[in-house]
């Protein structure tokens, strides 16, 4: 029971670290929302006097007037009732709303993609591990170099082949606009064809690395005495590499799941960015060109509690999958 | 000097002892590599019903590669070059285990011949229970038993080795050294092979659990029967334990006799080194040695071949 409650205090405290360089950070960044929504205004052809900034600064809480105690007071206070602020990149919309909408988008594409990729990476990883020296060998430095180019320009690449010239796959959203948003099949299945070329992309690049941190695992277990023991028992081959072998081999990569699993709702700028997708991550980039505090803040939170969560579920969970590690508890 | 095949008259009174169990005839391992390292040189053996059969040597001459080969467990590098490995079957069927197909050796290992391995500590699975690595040999090799009788049969070998059969819904980390070798042996004996091979069970344990585990290991003998080939470095121990004993030294068995003889007798330079280099409480053996060995002075400490042993022939 110590051991649950300390894991929570630890967890507790990194999340109030989190939440305070949340709210410091973007305000040391340089630029004003206000001088951006002057700018705006000012292209358009309205009036901009000193009133009008004035209004603006209220309006958005850009107010200056209180110290920056006060301002980190309020917005500890308003955290815990779940008021984010109100989005300037999207006015007038409320920032909770803003990331409500995005995130399931982002949470399913990156999401699955990530999955998909540790399971397959995982399943090669093992063949590839336990029958080294055969044929098999060739996958790896094809993965490593499909991990190893840029993310962008495969993606691009990749676009440009299966969307733009075979026509295989939509370029461009989320779904196809001309659908009402819900559960009803002409949306889904064109969501599901719009999210197919972005998660192949993003599989394509990541499925490298799980590759090759698996089969280095599954060729150091091969080596184990329990394996030999598998082995003279006279159990089936299929059975030692994945029930003696690729058990103990996944164990490291189990972990790094965990973690790459809270980098999912982060790691989709680039993605959303070439494919132009309704996630998250095009909206972190939205924030950030227009000084959104409200919104980027809100999104790092995001960020940061699910970080944290996937950490907290992995030390849990890392008990079930290696017993050894429950000694102690 | 080498005696592959003792006269009878010093045949031990082992039951079946006319009988052989296992004929290991002209083996050679190598283990290919820039130089290829011949580990075990046209070792010629007979293993009868119910015999202990001890193999003693320093670490890497070649004992536990020529266990290994006898189950067809080496992987590239190690290559059997030559020889032939029987298998003398209950039935009365002869098995060249060298040249059976890869299902028929899966189906042979175990259920006629199985092992305990030296690193009690690693041999386990870490991540499983031991039921659960104690089943899945039922599972494999008797896919006709329920639930209910390969849990008795574990339960059953468990009691059998001493460990109080509620000890198999833990895992491996969580018994002593002992235990886990004791487990092992459990298994080893569930599918009640007619060979068990041995390679250094107790090395990693104390004398005192050691003792234990090897009176635990006779008794089962007696009872059930089965041969045993004991591989360890320890020649008094062997002495004690084996009804016959080849030495080995540089993949060569320069030594076969039964214990008796070896140690009354022993004819090799090198079985009489080590025979010297256990220090006696009485100092009676050593007295005895001096007063029948040869000539030269008796050589203190571990034998001086050292510097010849062939590289990665460790197991």
């Amino acid at each position: 029971m110590r051991y649950y409650a300390r894991k929570t205090g630890f967890y507790l405290v990194a999340l109030w670290a989190a939440v305070t360089l949340n709210f410091f950070i973007p305000r040391m960044m340089p630029g004003n929302p206000v001088d951006i929504l002057m700018a705006k205004l000012q292209q358009r052809g309205g009036t901009v006097g000193p009133s009008v900034r004035r209004s603006y600064e209220l309006l958005l809480g850009a107010d200056h007037s209180d110290s920056l105690a006060q301002q980190y007071l309020s917005y500890l206070n308003n955290l815990l009732h779940g008021d984010f602020g109100i989005s300037v990149s999207a006015y007038p919309a409320k920032v909770s709303d803003v990331i409500g909408q995005s995130l399931p988008w982002t949470i399913a594409l990156v999401g699955l993609a990530t999955l998909i990729s540790f399971v397959l990476g995982l399943t090669l990883g093992a063949l590839v591990g336990w029958k080294r020296g055969s044929w098999l060998d060739s996958i790896i430095p094809g993965t490593t170099v499909l991990a190893a180019v840029p993310y962008f320009w495969l993606a691009l690449i990749l676009a440009a082949l299966l969307s733009s010239t075979l026509n295989w796959f939509p370029l461009l959203g989320g779904y196809d606009v001309t659908y009402d948003i819900g559960w009803n099949w002409d949306f889904v299945s064109s969501a599901v064809q719009h999210g197919i070329l972005p998660a192949l992309t993003i599989v394509i690049s990541s499925v490298g690395g799980w590759l090759l941190g698996m089969r280095n695992m599954m060729v150091s277990t091969a080596a184990e005495d329990y394996i030999l023991t598998a082995r003279a028992k006279g159990l089936r081959n299929r059975r030692v590499m994945i029930r003696y072998a690729a058990r103990n081999a996944a164990l490291p990569s189990v972990a790094g799941f965990a973690t790459s699993l809270g980098f999912v709702v982060s790691g989709s700028v680039m993605t959303e960015q070439v494919f132009s997708y309704p996630g998250i991550g095009g909206r972190l980039l939205q924030a950030v060109e227009n000084n959104d505090y409200a919104l980027m803040q809100g999104i790092f939170l995001v960020i940061t509690v699910a970080v944290l969560g996937a950490n907290l579920l992995v030390d849990l969970l890392y008990g079930l999958i290696d017993p050894r590690t429950r000694a102690g508890n | 000097m080498t005696t592959h095949n003792p006269p009878p008259r010093t045949a031990p009174p082992a039951p079946d002892a006319a009988r052989p169990v296992l004929t290991v005839r002209d083996l050679n391992v190598v283990y290919r590599g820039d130089r290829t390292v011949h580990a075990v040189k046209d070792v010629s053996l007979t293993l009868h019903r119910g015999e202990i059969l001890g193999l003693a040597g320093e670490s890497g001459c070649g004992k536990s590669t020529l266990a290994y080969a006898v189950n067809r467990l080496h992987e590239w590098p190690a290559e059997v070059s030559s020889g032939t490995v029987t298998f003398h079957d209950r039935d009365g069927h002869d098995l060249d285990l060298l040249a059976l197909r890869d299902e028929e050796l899966r189906r042979f290992r175990w259920s006629k011949l199985s092992m305990v391995f030296q690193g009690a500590m690693n041999a386990l699975n870490p991540v499983t229970t031991v039921r659960a690595q104690l089943e899945d040999v039922l599972t494999t090799h008797r896919p006709g038993m329920s639930k209910q009788q390969r849990r008795a049969r574990c339960a059953e070998v468990l009691d059998l080795v001493g460990v109080e059969p509620g000890r198999m819904h833990s895992y491996p980390h969580e018994l002593s050294g002992g235990m886990r070798q004791r487990v092992m042996i459990a298994m080893a004996l569930l599918l009640d092979p007619q060979v068990m091979i041995m390679d250094e069970p107790t090395t990693a344990l104390d004398v005192l659990v050691q003792r234990g585990i090897l009176r635990e290991i006779l008794r089962l003998r007696d009872e059930l029967g089965f041969a045993v080939v004991f591989i360890t470095h320890d020649l008094p121990l062997l002495l004690e334990l084996s009804d016959r004993i080849a030495v080995m030294l540089r993949g060569e068995i320069v030594e076969y006799d039964t214990a008796e003889t070896l140690y009354r007798h022993p004819r090799h330079p090198y079985t009489r080194q080590l025979l010297e280099s256990f220090p006696s409480l009485t100092g009676e053996r050593g007295a005895f040695l001096r007063a029948t060995g040869p000539a030269s002075p008796p050589a203190a400490g571990p034998a001086p071949h050292d510097q010849a042993r062939p590289a990665g022939s460790t197991r």
